[in-house]
């Protein structure tokens, strides 16, 4: 199966271990990975706040490059990514005006025909027999808080699942036999978009959602966003090492833990490249 | 804080017309239950909160709303959203306010004005590259926000693990994300 | 001898969880009289009465105490179910071990248990005195007097008639109809008032079974449950049954500018008038303190344009005795007079601070300005308008207390159709609560919102004119912060009050009213159309603040309740009454003057002394009227009035067994 990938500008940076476990995981389990040619940023927060039409836009032209390649799909990793173009599409098929206008902007003649799809929602459409057929390693010793955080489940129009209590991340990490425990923060905001900004605001909402993975007894947690991934790696240590009560929560990408799973070395999914430490959990498995 | 008394007149404002036109909300059907702001992650960090908000919406307090921090510090996590018992995006409601505040070159003061100028700086790496680029973002902000050593350790710790690249990546057709802005320019200016 | 069987409940762990039951019932054995003691979970339970019934049988009981919840939950359940026993259902007397004794001591468990032994010790004593009483007949008359002509009174005449029975309605005004016809729209469907409530006026007039006196008012009740006698005062109308409403009287009446009250004033009415065109019956009347003929004694024009003769200034107040089975009162409402306490909002002094009702009046179209919603003062279309929602309601500082029930619904009703009406208009409705607990009624408030009305959480603080505007000073408290409307109109939605002289109508058919001066039901939840007078029923606003739907529905239940008594011709007295012994009685009648029910009537009697006769007066009970209170027992210096079931030997011997 062959889907247009658009990488997003983090792919290299902060979101780069993401972005090499997902197209491992992606190339293993038979998904073409078909980078967008010459593709740029889809705007996020910073597009969006300041001018509605700059933000679809630019979310546009990449749309209309999927289109260019033939391809009716186009998948992210990154969930900023993914909403904004989401969005972007959801607007353009809608908005006959708002197309042609957007149109006349970028220079491109986008028909509005393209599909956006979250990478987790292109591994979780594999089947779950012919995944588990993949694994060389059981998870069992993960006790894994999934972590949806906002950008994949709000607002209600472009949501992958149900955004109080998702499923759909979790079902896919079960199947490396993982337990995956049930919390009470699965969507709650991270503050990705204050995170330089403001980030003794995000450090407090981590702080919350460290509290909660604690409590759920687990010990890790999984995103599928780079900028969750982030924010919780690095700002969880603002309240595991002052206040001591909480413990150190490893985060890791979803991909991350089925690579592993299927026997992926620790260096090709990028685990040991985190803030909070992951050996002793990564330990137990390879 | 001052509470001027609030005076409805003849005077009727625009305010909750313009913001349903910039975000096709309507927030005269709000009856202020107040579960955005019971459910809304970042409401202890604002001064007004997102029910206030929507109230000043209604009664068309335009200058207290735009001048708000509130408005740049939602997060548009869409809690409120899926949440509103009277089925209004309330996160879209306050993406139109920035973007007002923004078309009025209001700056937001204190924490506000920090989210606007990171804003900025984003998109002025994006123009420049038609990429966003994190460290020439942050040091931006950093510059203009008289804070150089904001984040340092992060930076640190991000360069450390190799998730720091200092080259910037540029899209070939850069001058295609120029237009855009440049478009854009125009059409707003123009209009 | 009595042989006494005393049954303890556990009440689950209602009474179970705190009172040690079987200690109870241990002690029970003891009590003098007691030949059998039990205990079990659930008593009230089909079990739980099979083993009392059983007991009764295999132990030869004659008298049953029951230790359970209050008796005004199961005695009634008991009483049947000792009757099915052979037992007389009056042979049971109830100990109150949960409400008074488990519930309010349930952090003292051991005292609990003391004070259970010594309650049912009390019943036990009280159960040994216990004699069988027997529930006598009273015949009942099938027809009904429904005193107050509105919606409620019209709606529950047409259920009895339509049923079968006579129906007499008293209605005060010259016409029936009541509040309801004064009234635009009608929420949350906003269809026309007058439109759906004057076909009802019109079938009342038009039913066989009805006859309906108005400009009448009740002079006299006697009697009781299923036989009073109400005398009815027609006040003199001045125009008689010739009369066809043909309208050549109040056309050709020279005497103008009355304030017409059907329109608050708003409008003006001759010396003869019908209130409105559509008034039922649609006999004018002379209003006899403004009419030339009355006042100074010549005029006559009416009578002589009058083509059938109808006008009859002799014509005096005339009194009828109606005889009837049953009583219904719904009197209605009025609003508070709000100018008299509100000196904030202007005490009536500014002509542009109107009421609902007035709103009503003037958007309706056959009102005073023909729909328009104007300013009283000039005449000019408002463009902004202020509803101040709970005036003189939810302020017990200045006026009531309670909530009125149908203002956030009519105000919200007066807000679509300012918003409606105006164009360019904006509404801004200040309120504490928006209280909308009917079907599609939050449905019709959103509708309103949607619409564009401001609603502002607070209460108005003052109002004064500025120029010839009005600044209207409120607060937003959600904003916490002060609000100014410069208005130019103000709508207050002012609180019901029960109907003015709703006092005399209660003390004259003889019920009881509450705190606010409604008249009180029998129980709020399980009696809600009765009062405690037997025979005599509730109906509307008369009860408590209500909206039409409310009305219609409890005066239907009335008219249901009603029909019922009036489907027997005979009923079963209550035997716990009170009883004379002649023989004690010194004829002082003291116990006639503490009667709330007037049910103690002098009575002759003659007594055979030894050679000679003698004629002398005692008290005597109507069985019919007694409700059992027991106030003329205490009254009764020589102790010869006793009350059935509570005499002063059984109540003595309870004291007893708890004192000594």
């Amino acid at each position: 199966m062959k889907v247009a990938y658009y990488p997003g500008c983090s792919y290299e940076t902060s979101g780069k271990d993401y972005e090499t476990s997902a197209k491992f995981v992606c190339n293993k389990l038979g998904i073409d990975l078909i980078e967008i040619p010459d593709w740029s940023c889809c705007g996020s927060t910073a597009a969006h706040s300041t001018d509605h039409l700059l933000a679809v836009s630019l979310a546009a032209r990449n749309l209309a490059l999927v289109e260019k390649m033939g391809f009716d799909t186009v998948t992210a990793s990154c969930s900023a990514c993914y909403q904004r173009l989401a969005l972007a599409q959801t607007e353009l098929a809608q908005d006959k005006k708002l197309l042609e206008q957007v149109n006349e902007i970028t220079g491109y003649d986008y028909k509005a025909a393209v599909k956006v799809n979250s990478i987790l929602e292109i591994i979780a459409c594999v089947d779950e027999e012919s995944i588990k057929a993949k694994f060389t390693r059981s998870m069992e010793n993960f006790r894994i808080a999934p972590y949806y955080g906002c950008l994949l489940v709000r607002p209600a129009k472009i949501k992958i699942d149900d955004p109080e209590n998702p499923t759909i991340m979790d079902r896919v990490l079960q199947t490396t036999g993982a337990r995956v425990v049930d919390w009470s923060h699965k969507t709650e905001c991270c503050g990705a978009s204050l995170s330089v900004s403001n980030n003794d605001i995000v450090t407090a909402l981590v702080s919350r959602i460290i509290k909660a993975a604690n409590v759920a007894d687990a010990n890790c947690i999984v995103t599928a966003c780079a900028l969750c991934h982030l924010n919780l790696d690095y700002y969880q240590s603002f309240v595991t090492q002052t206040k001591g009560a909480l413990k150190e929560m490893p985060v890791f990408y979803f991909p991350q833990i089925l690579g592993l799973a299927m026997g992926f070395s620790k260096k090709d999914m990028g685990v040991e490249y985190n803030i909070t430490d992951t050996s002793e959990l990564v330990k137990k498995v390879v | 804080m001052m509470q001027q008394p609030i005076v409805i007149d003849d005077r009727k404002s625009d305010l909750s017309k313009e913001v349903l036109l910039h975000s096709a909300q309507d927030s005269s059907l709000c009856f202020q239950c107040g579960k955005c702001t019971a459910g809304c992650p970042v409401a202890f960090a604002m001064d007004l909160t997102p029910n206030q908000i929507m109230r000043m919406v209604q009664l068309g307090l335009i200058d207290d709303v735009l001048n708000s921090q509130t408005i740049r510090l939602c997060a548009y996590c869409s809690t409120c959203s899926v949440r509103c018992p009277r089925n209004i995006a309330v996160a879209d409601v306050m993406d139109s306010l920035r973007i007002m505040a923004a078309e009025r070159n209001i700056p937001g003061t204190d924490r506000s004005r920090k989210v606007n100028i990171f804003n900025q700086a984003f998109l002025d790496t994006l123009n420049m590259f038609g990429r966003s680029h994190e460290v020439l973002a942050m040091l931006l902000f950093n510059l203009r926000s008289y804070q150089p050593f904001h984040n340092a350790k992060l930076g640190l710790k991000m360069f450390n693990n190799g998730k720091i690249k200092l080259k910037p990546d540029r899209v070939k057709a850069v001058n295609e994300v120029k237009e855009i802005f440049q478009r854009i320019n125009r059409l707003r200016k123009g209009a | 001898m009595q042989r006494i069987g005393v049954f303890i409940c556990w009440c689950g762990s209602n009474i179970g969880g705190v009172v040690d039951v079987p200690a109870v019932a241990r002690e029970a054995a003891k009590f003098h009289g007691v030949v059998y003691s039990a205990e079990y979970k659930y008593m009230c339970s089909e079990p739980g009465q099979e083993m009392i019934v059983s007991a009764i049988k295999e132990h030869r009981l004659t008298g049953v105490v029951v230790a359970s919840c209050s008796p005004a939950l199961h005695e009634i359940t008991f009483r049947k179910n000792i009757a099915r026993a052979g037992l007389n259902p009056y042979m049971l007397e109830m100990a109150n071990i949960r409400e008074q004794c488990s519930w309010v001591h349930q952090h003292e468990p051991e005292k609990a248990t003391k004070k259970a032994i010594d309650l049912v010790r009390r019943a036990v004593a009280k159960a040994g005195k216990l004699e069988p009483l027997f529930e006598s007949t009273i015949p009942v008359t099938k027809k009904a007097l429904i005193i107050g002509g509105g919606i409620a009174g019209i709606q529950a005449a047409l259920d009895i008639a339509d049923a079968g029975n006579e129906v007499v309605i008293i209605e005060r005004e010259p016409t029936i109809g009541g509040k309801m016809v004064l009234l635009d729209k009608t929420f949350p469907t906003l269809d026309c008032s007058a439109c759906i409530s004057t076909p009802k006026m019109v079938s009342a007039a038009q039913h066989p079974n009805i006859k309906i006196y108005t400009y009448a008012e009740v002079e006299e009740v006697k009697g009781y449950i299923g036989n009073f006698s109400v005398v009815v005062k027609q006040k003199a109308r001045s125009v008689n049954s010739k009369c066809t409403g043909c309208g050549t009287c109040w056309a050709k009446c020279p005497t103008k500018n009355i304030p017409n009250e059907f329109d608050l004033g708003m409008s003006m009415r001759k010396a003869i008038y019908i209130p409105f065109p559509q008034a039922v019956p649609n006999r004018p009347v002379i209003d006899r303190e403004r009419c030339r003929q009355f006042v100074k004694g010549k005029c006559g024009v009416c009578k002589k344009f009058c083509p059938t003769d109808a006008i009859d200034y002799e014509q005096g107040d005339e009194f009828v005795t109606e005889n009837v089975g049953a009583i219904l009162v719904a009197t209605g409402y009025d609003l508070i007079d709000w100018a008299k306490i509100y000196g904030e909002y202007g005490y009536g002094k500014y002509p542009d601070v109107i009421t609902g009702l007035h709103f009503e009046r003037m958007v309706n179209a056959s009102g005073p300005t023909g729909g328009k919603i104007v300013r009283p003062s000039d005449g000019e279309q408002p463009k902004t308008v202020v509803f101040v929602k709970c005036v003189g309601s939810r302020d017990e500082a200045k006026a009531r207390e309670y909530c009125s029930r149908a203002c956030c619904m009519y105000t919200a009703k007066h807000a679509h159709q300012v918003l409606e009406k105006i164009p360019g208009s904006q509404v801004v409705i200040f309120y504490i609560d928006v209280r909308c607990a009917g079907k599609a009624y939050e449905e019709f408030y959103l509708k309103t919102l949607h619409e564009g009305a401001i609603y502002t959480r607070g209460r108005v603080s003052k109002i004064y004119p500025e120029g010839n505007r009005l600044i209207v000073k409120g607060a937003d408290t959600l904003l916490g912060r002060p609000v100014e409307v410069v208005a130019d109109m103000v709508v207050l939605a002012t609180a019901m009050i029960p109907a003015e002289g709703s006092a005399d109508v209660a003390r004259t058919v003889g019920f009881t009213v509450d705190k606010d001066g409604f008249f009180q039901e029998a129980h709020p939840k399980l009696r809600p159309v009765e009062t405690n007078t037997g025979g005599v029923f509730l109906a509307g606003a008369c009860q408590g603040p209500k909206d039409i739907p409310d009305t219609v529905a409890q005066a239907s239940g009335a008219a249901a309740k009603i029909i019922g008594l009036l489907s027997h011709s005979e009923i079963a007295g209550e035997p716990t009454i009170a009883r004379v012994n002649e023989a004690m009685c010194s004829g002082c009648l003291a116990c006639r003057e503490i009667c709330p029910y007037r049910a103690i009537e002098p009575k002759e009697i003659v007594e055979r002394l030894p050679g000679k006769q003698v004629t002398r007066v005692v008290a005597s009970v109507n069985s019919g009227l007694c409700q059992g209170c027991g106030a003329c027992t205490v009254a009764c210096r020589p102790g010869a009035l006793n009350l059935k079931g509570f005499t002063n030997e059984q109540l003595l011997s309870e004291v007893d067994a708890l004192c000594l």
